[in-house]
């Protein structure tokens, strides 16, 4: 081979490395694609309160990644589970939220999350009892968290025992606690919500795999003003 | 022309050129000093705060000369040297300048002037900050009077603080995917969300994370301190002026870092002391949970089940949680 065949070798050869590093590294970091928003905006009448389900699952079942955990909503128009977790709101108005938590739990890593903290009254019902602190150490434990951080709300999911359900959307017939609570929207904005439990089993710190892709353990509520 | 001639020329080209320099340069600094200056970033509602702005209006005096020296000299050499004004002398400088003694020595001496005066400026500046807002890691050198012993006695949790008291406030940031949550050991070591401060208080901020590396910063403040998990990075400020700041994180941390903010807010001490009394009686409840305040936390309950923490040696345990001690 010539020494200019050679040279293009070489050089072919280490573009192509320089191609997979970046494709791997771009893979990694990849969040995912976001899947459409479910709006909420027209739900009800302006000015009265929204109702917000979604329920928690130790594992999806489908899709790309059915080990994961994740969070589904309930789409107000057609009733069914959705795996999506951008949801659009309303603006200035109280949304009441009804989590169905079908994941086991263990200790925080951060008890301060335990709290419930920015709902109104600073209070949450777990099946159908009202609490403020829920003890981590205790029990079965927080499975997840549902946390809007600019808006400083952030409520513990208590964790179940039993067998956890493993394919979304859970029932009734699986072990699950129901947790309701309210906040008030602010302004129109874009606020990411995110579970601050590191429930991302197998990813370094838990706070990769679920927790670091769009559409599991966090998402975005899209406040808009409603006419 | 004669040389004597083009040498007086010459001269009298860098007499102009020198009078319109001092002339230009002194009415720079003053616009700049009285009518900038002040609103220069990041402001002065910290000591460290002031004392940037300071450095960076000094700076400032110092290169604003350089850079009309440089526009100056650039324009009259466009004017009066250019090439259709055949019968000029030639310039001050270039060729003629070269083995010019007085000109090399100038030039040594005001530059190492400059640089020896900023060195030593910056060192003094530092040193008078008690650090400047920066982390100093857990053993600052430059620390503010009383800083010591109110570091001691938060950890030991006798620490006081009490408006007019002057007493330096401890308070911990605790950085996590994705929040910084703040802990003040001289109110029972309660953990919140919210980040206020008193008004004329020298805040001792003891940084440290529980996960990966964050950059506990805020801006308006200018303080800034990485924090690292189990370790405890310490940064002084003296709070002088009421308002609301922003704290950002300042180090890449993965999904939502870039919304990894909160606001905080200086208060009146009368203000932060019933905000700090109630807030720490309305968290007993959780304060009680808490792993004792301490500088650094070792998180070994992985927080999800188990077995995947990186120390995966640690076997879970229903009592591991942050802060406990990794079970023998």
């Amino acid at each position: 081979m010539s020494k200019g065949g050679r040279l293009a070798t070489v050089l072919g050869l280490f573009l192509v490395v320089v191609g997979l590093v970046v494709w791997a590294v771009a893979s990694l970091l990849n969040p995912g694609v976001p899947g459409g928003v479910v709006n909420f905006t027209n739900s009800q009448a302006a000015g009265q309160p929204v109702q917000l389900t979604v329920q928690t699952v130790g594992s999806i079942g489908f899709g790309a990644h059915p080990s994961w955990v994740s969070y589904l909503v309930k789409n107000p128009t057609t009733g069914k589970w959705v795996h999506d977790t951008s949801w659009e709101l309303p603006a200035h108005t109280v949304i009441d939220m009804t989590v169905y938590q079908y994941d086991s739990g263990s200790p925080l890593r951060n008890q301060e999350w335990g709290q419930v903290q920015g709902t109104i009254g600073d209070t949450a019902t777990l099946n159908g009892t009202s609490f403020s602190v829920f003890n981590s150490n205790t029990g079965n434990g927080v499975g997840h968290t549902f946390a809007i951080p600019t808006l400083n709300v952030s409520v513990p999911m208590v964790g179940v025992s039993g067998n956890p359900c493993a394919v979304a959307p859970c029932h009734f017939d699986s072990p699950h606690n129901i947790e309701k609570f309210s906040f008030k929207t602010p302004g129109p904005g874009s606020y990411n919500w995110q579970c601050f439990v590191p429930c991302a089993l197998g990813y370094l710190y838990g706070n990769g795999g679920a927790m670091s892709t769009q559409n599991y353990m966090g998402g975005e509520l899209e406040v808009v003003s409603q006419s | 022309m004669t040389p004597e001639s083009s040498m007086g020329s010459e001269e009298n080209h860098f007499r102009r050129i020198v009078i319109i320099w001092v002339v230009l340069s002194i009415a720079g600094d003053l616009l700049f000093w009285f009518l900038v200056g002040p609103h220069i970033p990041p402001g002065r509602m910290t000591s460290s705060a002031k004392d940037d702005q300071l450095d960076f209006n000094i700076l400032m005096v110092i290169g604003l000369p350089v850079v009309i020296g440089v526009f100056e000299w650039l324009a009259y050499a466009g004017i009066k040297w250019n090439a259709r004004n055949k019968d000029t002398p030639e310039s001050v400088g270039g060729p003629r300048a070269a083995g010019n003694k007085r000109a090399e020595v100038s030039w040594i001496v005001i530059t190492s002037v400059v640089v020896i005066f900023l060195a030593g400026f910056g060192t003094v500046e530092l040193y008078v900050g008690s650090g400047s807002g920066g982390g100093e890691g857990p053993n600052p050198i430059l620390q503010p009077a009383g800083a010591v012993q109110a570091e001691t006695a938060a950890l030991a949790g006798t620490g006081t603080w009490s408006p007019n008291s002057n007493e330096v406030l401890p308070v911990q940031v605790i950085g996590q995917q994705w929040k910084f949550t703040y802990r003040y050991p001289t109110f029972g070591g309660f953990e919140s969300s919210d980040l206020i401060l008193p008004v004329n208080t020298v805040i001792a901020f003891n940084v440290t994370s529980l996960d990966v590396i964050h950059s506990f910063w805020a801006y308006q403040l200018e303080v800034k301190a990485d924090a690292n998990p189990q370790i405890n990075n310490v940064a002084f400020t003296r709070t002088e002026q009421l308002g609301s700041f922003e704290v950002r994180c300042g180090e890449l941390c993965g999904i939502w870092h870039g919304a990894m903010f909160n606001p905080g807010h200086v208060v009146s001490q009368s203000a932060f002391m019933t905000w700090a009394t109630s807030t720490e009686s309305k968290n007993a409840a959780n304060t009680k949970i808490l792993p004792p305040f301490a500088w650094t936390y070792v998180p070994d309950a992985n927080g999800a089940d188990g077995g995947y923490y990186p120390d995966n040696v640690v076997p879970y345990s229903p009592v591991e949680v942050y802060g406990s001690k990794q079970p023998s």
